[in-house]
């Protein structure tokens, strides 16, 4: 354990307590903060409203266990099912520091891992206990009847994913996530069942409610009949996912949004590096203007399939056309150790940087290629199919062309966001009594997000973060009642919901939200995306907050407000979009660095690589908002690693 | 027209709410890209709908890959249309030609009621899911995922089963709105496997009773499995039933008798 960081004359804000423990003892921290947490009497619990507001991974984890536990809880969807949240199309699988496999992986092996993968942006209290929870993950899993894979001995199975080197990742087929989710709903089943949880299906929450500064509950709209209601608790946690939909086109699903945090921001909880987004490099490439959302081949192709572009600008003969002496091959080229498995940030910027030179592939010239000839050739059509079959299937029936017989079009695509609602070691908000957990909050994974982690995180802070510390907060509440929703507090909640959405209705002008959206969305992606720089980020400021006033003036919102009504519900989503997107172009043009999935071209290496300034930028930025008309303040909270050297990537 | 672009007509079922008649509209989609999907044509003609100052089609979609099950639609009264394997967020306009007529419908069941045009609830589902869709593990109190070897066939069928989406294109392919094949999923992924073998008598039974009280009953036609875009097989139903039946024996108060 070294410590290798000069001490930094920089200080945390005072408005970021961490509540990380004053210890060095880095393997014992959480064992004995858990000691030292205050405790809820079981028989005191049942006093105690929870509300949780999403249920994927995380918030249907947190739901059940606190319940388990014998807290009161409210569990809200605007999903027709909890089931149907978007961790359900994870893929690859969830990382795990157990070991299994006898090839040296290890709890502090973990958090090594994912501290440096994260490019040292995160905080190493809360990785390492994450890394020391996630052999619970796979137990608690196994026991609910999730069908990992399996050895022909009858135990579990393991892979190496996203260049660890280690066989930690566990695996459902290609649908882990799936299969994760269906583990943690039926415990929420369980629970719904014995009363232990209120289920409320299809209600959306708009609005935070906070009195005297700390939390009293939630209001929400029936997605079926628009009717506004309020909801208090003791405690809310927020398990809403992640923005990655600000550029429109992501892997995301179409309802996914940042609508629920974004309305705990507005309410006083600050959002932390929304700068940080994570692009995958392996995902179909649009294909018209029509596009709504793209999808995500596992990364897993690229131990097989060779990238590459023609040498020449606009070349639009067919793959087969083009002779190996005219192709480039441009990872194998630039990084001749790794080639093709370079991490997914890198993979993904130099994608870009061939098709903005005009060699991109395609109908569109929005690709490049991943070739499997050579392994065909190498391994056998079959064995490539047994490997990957159920991905080459995929990609036939989405774009029509077989990949057996010609190269796959790739492109890089929004995949995760690992900014989110700034929270302290307890996962709490800067909020009193309100609580982020999974892909909502910032706090694992720094810059960048290590594959078969984001289940981790998710069902980490649901299952055995959050119900811990829940309790020390709520400890000091015994013997007082929420808030009643009749309270002015609620009421005036309510009224200013019902009134933006009179006003939307009422805006009638000529263009849909998807319109606005899709729009949002390219300055986004074409500002804020793979690589940045301060001219383009200082224009997508102006940008953006041109198309959101002409947006306010000109949407037009069909329907009423007394039925399903999509268009309503994606119009306040979009609005939030504008508010978040103008934020992350702010903190990416502050922060004059490159780390992790944030590239500032004006920060790099003689390689061309991430360069990061941890002199000036080795913290987190958490905004604080104000109001409409004036900028969010930024916090810093300095990150110190006593227990990870930092180094610079290389991938020579 | 460009030469991957096709004109096709619509018949759409609309319906202001659940308690409105509802009636076809018919719609012409021209200059359709048939490198997009089924439901990126539906997004195409409500923008052109919103264009005209009308309400869009009412439809729910989320993941958009076949995963999540929110997606349905009768397409050409086919459950998630006319491709095996399929969930209707998967299929593609390079499946139909220039000129195709194509009638969309919801999903229709007794238990699945209209909420607005092709919108519909299928809450009953999750009832099913409450009355036993679980093991009963609390947090923290499971051993180690290892200590209980799963014979790998006996895994895979359990996977097998899992990978039911809950989209219920089974209940709307049945001439009955019969929810075996969901049902038998649902219970055979846990009943298959050592970690559910305490609940597996009461599972069953409080399942299925639970089902009975929403659904139709299975008469054997088997449409269930064709509009499964999971390809579910019918053999979970077999075995659901043969479990049913043990419960029923098993589950008499009289144990002794057993």
């Amino acid at each position: 354990m070294t410590a290798t960081m000069e001490p930094s004359t920089k200080v945390t804000s005072p408005r970021l307590d961490s509540k990380v423990p004053d210890t060095d003892d880095i393997a014992n921290m959480w064992e004995n903060h858990k000691f030292s947490m205050k405790l809820v009497n079981p028989n005191n619990k049942r006093k105690f409203t929870v509300i949780v507001v999403g249920t994927g991974l995380a918030g249907s984890s947190a739901a059940a266990t606190l319940a388990e536990l014998g807290y009161k809880v409210k569990a809200f969807t605007f999903h027709d099912s909890p089931r149907r949240a978007h961790s359900i199309a994870a893929q690859g699988g969830i990382n795990a520091a157990k070991n299994y496999q006898n090839d040296g992986d290890s709890v502090h092996r973990l958090f090594y891992d994912t501290v440096k993968g994260g490019d040292y942006r995160s905080r190493e209290a809360n990785v390492h206990r994450l890394a020391e929870v996630s052999v619970n993950i796979i137990d608690q899993a196994t026991a609910q009847g999730v069908p990992f894979a399996r050895d022909y001995g009858g135990l579990l199975d393991n892979r190496s994913f996203g260049g660890a080197q280690v066989s930690r990742t566990f695996y459902a087929r290609g649908q882990t996530g799936q299969q994760l989710l269906l583990g943690a709903y039926s415990s929420l089943n369980r629970q719904i069942e014995s009363g232990g949880v209120e289920m409320h299906n299809r209600k959306e929450m708009l609005d935070l409610v906070v009195k005297d500064g700390e939390t009293a509950g939630i209001v929400t709209r029936d997605l079926l009949t628009g009717e506004v209601e309020s909801h208090s608790a003791h405690a809310v946690v927020l398990a809403t996912g992640g923005y990655g939909n600000v550029y429109y086109l992501s892997t995301n699903a179409m309802m996914c949004n940042v609508t629920a945090a974004w309305r705990a921001h507005r309410k006083g909880a600050f959002f932390a590096n929304p700068c940080y987004t994570q692009i995958h490099p392996t995902c179909i490439p649009a294909s018209d203007d029509h596009q709504s959302k793209l999808t995500l081949m596992s990364e897993s192709l690229r131990n097989d399939g060779r990238i590459w572009v023609p040498k020449e600008f606009d070349d639009a003969r067919l793959a087969a056309d083009i002779p190996e002496s005219e192709r480039d091959y441009y990872l194998e080229r630039k990084y001749p150790s790794f080639g093709n498995l370079v991490p997914r940030d890198v993979a993904s910027r130099n994608a870009k940087t061939v098709v903005d030179e005009g060699r991109g592939v395609g109908p569109l010239k929005n690709g490049v290629f991943l070739d499997f000839a050579d392994a065909i050739a190498r391994d056998g059509a079959e064995t490539i199919k047994a490997k990957y079959g159920n991905l080459f299937d995929m990609y036939a029936n989405i774009t029509g062309e077989d990949p057996y017989s010609r190269p796959m079009r790739i492109y890089p695509a929004t995949h995760y966001t690992m900014g989110g609602l700034w929270v302290d070691y307890h996962l709490m908000t800067t909020v009193p009594g309100t609580y982020a957990i999974g892909e909502a909050n910032f706090s694992d994974h720094g810059a960048n997000r290590l594959g078969a982690s984001a289940l981790m995180q998710g069902l980490a802070d649901g299952y055995f973060v959050l119900p811990y510390t829940i309790g020390d907060y709520l400890a000091d509440k015994l013997g007082d009642s929420p808030v009643p929703t009749d309270d002015p507090v609620f009421k005036a909640a309510e009224a200013e919901i019902t009134d933006q959405t009179n006003k939307w209705l009422a805006v009638n002008g000529t263009k849909s939200p998807e319109h606005y959206h899709r729009e949002l969305g390219k300055i986004v992606w074409d500002r804020i995306g793979m690589a940045r720089d301060k001219n383009g980020l200082e224009k997508a400021g102006d940008e953006i907050s041109s198309l959101e006033e002409e947006f306010k003036k000109n949407v037009r919102v069909m329907g009423d407000n007394t039925s399903m009504n999509t268009e309503l519900e994606k119009v306040g989503r979009v609005a939030d979009f504008f508010e978040l997107a103008k934020l992350k172009a702010r903190d990416a043009l502050v922060r004059e660095e490159s780390c992790g999935g944030h590239f500032r071209v004006e920060s790099q290496t003689e390689e061309g690589e991430a360069l990061r300034d941890d002199e000036n930028y080795s913290h987190s930025a958490a905004w604080e908002w104000h109001d409409e008309s004036t900028h969010q303040t930024k916090h810093e909270e300095q990150l110190e690693f006593k227990h990870v050297k930092l180094s610079q990537r290389s991938y020579k | 027209m460009s030469e991957n672009n096709i004109n096709i007509t619509l018949d759409v079922w609309r319906q202001n709410g659940p308690n409105d008649k509802g009636r076809f509209e018919t719609y012409e989609a021209k200059e359709i890209s048939t490198d997009s999907s089924f439901l990126e044509m539906l997004d195409v003609v409500n923008e052109r709908l919103i264009d005209d100052e009308k309400v869009p089609i009412t439809f729910e979609s989320d993941c958009r890959e076949g995963i999540c099950g929110t997606c349905s639609l009768m397409i050409n009264g086919q459950a998630h249309g006319p491709n095996k394997g399929q969930a209707t967020c998967q299929l593609h306009m390079r499946t139909f030609s220039n000129g195709d007529h194509i009638t969309i419908e919801p999903f229709r069941a007794k238990s699945f009621p209209i909420i607005k045009d092709l919108a519909v609830s299928r809450a009953a589902m999750d009832k099913i899911q409450h009355a036993g869709g679980y093991i009963t593990v609390s947090t923290g109190s499971a051993p180690d995922a290892n200590l209980t070897p799963v014979p790998k066939e006996a895994s895979d069928m359990a996977f097998d089963a899992a990978a039911c989406i809950g989209c219920g294109a089974c209940v709307a392919a049945c001439p009955n709105s019969a929810a075996q094949l969901f049902t038998s999923a649902k219970v055979q992924h846990l009943n298959l496997l050592p970690q559910g073998q305490s609940e597996r008598w009461q599972r069953v039974e409080a399942m299925v009773d639970t089902m009975e009280d929403y659904f139709g009953t299975c008469t054997n036609h088997g449409e269930c499995y064709e509009a499964c875009p999971k390809e579910i097989s019918l053999d979970f139903i077999a075995f659901m039933n043969r479990d049913y039946v043990k419960a029923k024996i098993k589950n008499r108060k009289l144990a002794g008798q057993n």
